[in-house]
């Protein structure tokens, strides 16, 4: 068996892969540096008042937080419109937070309050914001990764050039319907970006026990999708690969695949570690991904290359803790959500 | 029905087909011929055999401002789009605080008979009305066929539109289309009576309706509601036409338990003084077992006009 498993380009893909490489950071400018840092970091603070409310009590339902996994959200955002319809699962908050939406109206739309994205209605698993063409994120495993296809097919029927965006994880990779909609994807000349965030993780189990490979772009190739794995940890290497296919996608009405490796710091929901419930999910594996954290990973270069001093980037961080507590503070006492919509938005008024 | 796709296509350049059989006769009947000839392959979408992604993706193209009309040829392939009719399209509205809407029509034919069997005959309305987000429309007439397909396509919510193969040799002269706002519709009569209300949806009105004509020569004045929209279900037709008649029979091309059929003599149970009724609520539905392919089961398994004469009477002449 083991021969074979040489002779798979998949799997060597990923070994080629060096999750501890310095970040290419000196042929950036440095206000895109700065930048990129700031959104992860503001995604990381919102991450972890939202694990400590859920902690304390403060948030009465699931919350699924994609800590250490900024990177990815914020390099493709980079490269999308507000015209670009972006759907995505269970773990969305970074995917919705890095199109610039108001980490104020994700808090209260975790509270069910009013002011929330979609006034109370959907929570944190049920993420929407048509501002920032956020189409939609459920927590169904693979339930938008279709709904995603058929909104790229729009474009393409309306005459646009936008593209459709969805965010799934490696788990939703076991589910048939992602199998058909790549085929249907490709056949329909659909242009949607599918991004796989392959945490190793689907719940508690690791993806060797439920995949006979690590790495998903198989699955991708064998619908004859253009397809790139990246270490998802690495802001500047996702930026570099996300403009390329975005381009793709926009310029020839094609689907285009990234598989970004990448690891949670919180189990599967809320604050917990999962080191318990997990299968394979050792402390000393989370230690070692936490050292690859995509945030230490820039900042470190940033200062190694002397493009910013370690104080420049501490003043940002102190801003980024005051906007965000400011953010929960005013979410906390929105008003709750209105009793009428219960019956009033099951259908169009 | 064709000539209400023809219409949304010429019309509403937002509006595109999409669903398997649909560049050849073979799957929809007369239904949807040259359609694809006449507005283009992009249009009119003939695809894999891909239930669950292609309704998927009629959803998201809704989501993205198009109004998709997605074709199940047969209802029991769509089982396998559940996910995206009732998790994902069903919910939207909801979700996003009524900001957003599936606009999608989903046309589910039925498709039984003919020793066909138990996969290739299922009438699954009833599971749908049970789901709150949809709107569940079923025509009987040829008019009703063209005009609520119109409706359920420009009303912006998601529909699933239930036609029956069993209805395609039916004539009518058709009048001029006039859109319609499938919000203000509902159940009709479409046969005045005194002595029994039959309610009925798609086919089985045609069953209710050649029972009144039997029932008529038996000197019993049926009256026949064609309920048309099963969901959300304006009861109030039905409420009168029992209040008036004191008698009910629910027929319905489903099984019976937690079917349409129960729904109806439920709104009538709730709502009516029993006083008021002169029978108990009966109704006209399959044997509950999957549908046989041996000719002579099948003979016995589909519900006739003469087995909602027979109810009729009982109710009656009791």
């Amino acid at each position: 068996m083991d021969d074979f498993k040489d002779l798979d380009t998949n799997s060597k893909e990923l070994s080629t892969i060096n999750f501890d490489e310095k970040l290419e950071v000196s042929a950036v400018e440095k206000n895109e540096l700065i930048a990129d840092f700031s959104s992860m970091l503001t995604i990381r603070v919102v991450e972890q008042k939202l694990a400590q409310m859920r902690k304390n009590g403060l948030i009465g339902g699931p919350v699924h937080l994609g800590a250490g996994q900024e990177a990815i959200a914020v390099g493709i955002s980079k490269f999308l419109r507000k015209s670009d319809r972006i759907f995505s699962g269970h773990r969305s908050h970074t995917h919705l937070l890095a199109l610039g939406a108001e980490p104020r109206k994700l808090f209260a739309e975790v509270l069910g309050r009013n002011t929330g994205f979609t006034k109370g209605a959907g929570g944190s698993m049920h993420l929407w914001d048509g501002d920032n063409g956020f189409l939609g994120a459920v927590p169904i495993v693979a339930g938008t990764v279709s709904l995603a296809v058929g909104a790229a097919l729009a474009s393409r029927l309306q005459g646009k050039n936008d593209i459709a965006v969805a965010y799934f994880g490696d788990g939703a990779m076991e589910e048939g319907v992602v199998h058909e909609s790549m085929n249907l994807a490709r056949q329909l000349n659909s242009p949607v970006l599918f991004v796989c965030e392959n945490n190793l993780f689907s719940s508690h189990m690791h993806i060797s026990q439920r995949q006979p490979l690590n790495s998903v772009l198989r699955f991708a190739k064998a619908n004859d999708i253009y397809s790139k794995i990246i270490d998802g940890n690495n802001i500047t290497r996702i930026k570099q690969v996300a403009e390329k296919m975005i381009k793709i996608a926009r310029d020839t009405y094609s689907p285009v695949f990234i598989e970004a490796i990448t690891y949670r710091h919180y189990g599967h929901v809320d604050w917990r570690e999962d080191l318990d419930v997990g299968v394979n999910r050792s402390s000393e594996d989370l230690k070692l991904w936490k050292s690859r954290d995509p945030i230490e990973r820039l900042k470190s270069s940033l200062i190694a290359s002397k493009i910013v001093q370690a104080s420049e980037l501490e003043k940002i961080r102190i801003e980024i803790d005051l906007q965000i507590d400011h953010a929960w503070d005013t979410a906390t006492n929105d008003p709750k959500a209105d009793i009428n919509s219960l019956i009033a938005d099951v259908l169009k008024r | 029905m064709r000539d209400g796709f023809s219409y949304l296509l010429k019309k509403y350049p937002e509006v595109f087909i999409i669903g398997q059989g649909l560049w050849s006769p073979w799957y929809v009947g007369n239904s949807m011929t040259n359609l694809d000839k006449e507005f283009g392959v992009e249009r009119v979408i003939d695809t894999p055999v891909s239930e669950s992604a292609c309704t998927g993706a009629a959803v998201g193209a809704a989501l993205a401002g198009m109004k998709p009309i997605m074709v199940h040829p047969r209802m029991d392939f769509m089982l396998y789009a559940m996910d995206s009719i009732v998790n994902e399209a069903a919910k939207w509205s909801s979700m996003t605080g009524g900001q957003a809407h599936a606009g999608v029509t989903i046309r589910a034919i039925i498709n039984r008979g003919g020793e066909q069997g138990a996969q290739h005959s299922q009438a699954l309305h009833s599971w749908f009305v049970h789901i709150p987000g949809l709107r569940v429309v079923m025509p009987y007439s040829v008019s009703d066929a063209r005009d609520l397909l119109i409706a359920s396509v420009l009303c912006g919510d998601p529909v699933i539109y239930i036609d029956d193969r069993w209805l395609y040799s039916n004539e009518e002269v058709l009048q001029p289309i006039v859109e319609l706002d499938l919000k203000n519709q509902g159940p009709k009569v479409i046969k005045d009576g005194t002595d029994i209300t039959l309610v009925a949806a798609g086919f089985s009105t045609q069953l209710a309706l050649e029972a009144a004509e039997k029932l008529n020569n038996q000197n019993i004045s049926a009256e026949v509601i064609d309920v048309r929209v099963l969901s959300p279900l304006s009861p109030n037709v039905i409420l009168d036409s029992v209040r008036k008649t004191g008698r009910l029979i629910a027929i319905d091309g489903g099984w019976g338990p937690a079917g349409f059929s129960s729904e109806i003599i439920t709104v009538v149970t709730e709502s009516i003084d029993p006083a008021l009724l002169k029978s108990s609520s009966k109704r006209v539905t399959l044997p509950f077992a999957p549908a046989p392919v041996a000719a002579n089961l099948e003979q016995v398994y589909y519900p006739t006009s003469d087995d909602v004469v027979r109810s009729a009477v009982n109710a009656v002449r009791r």
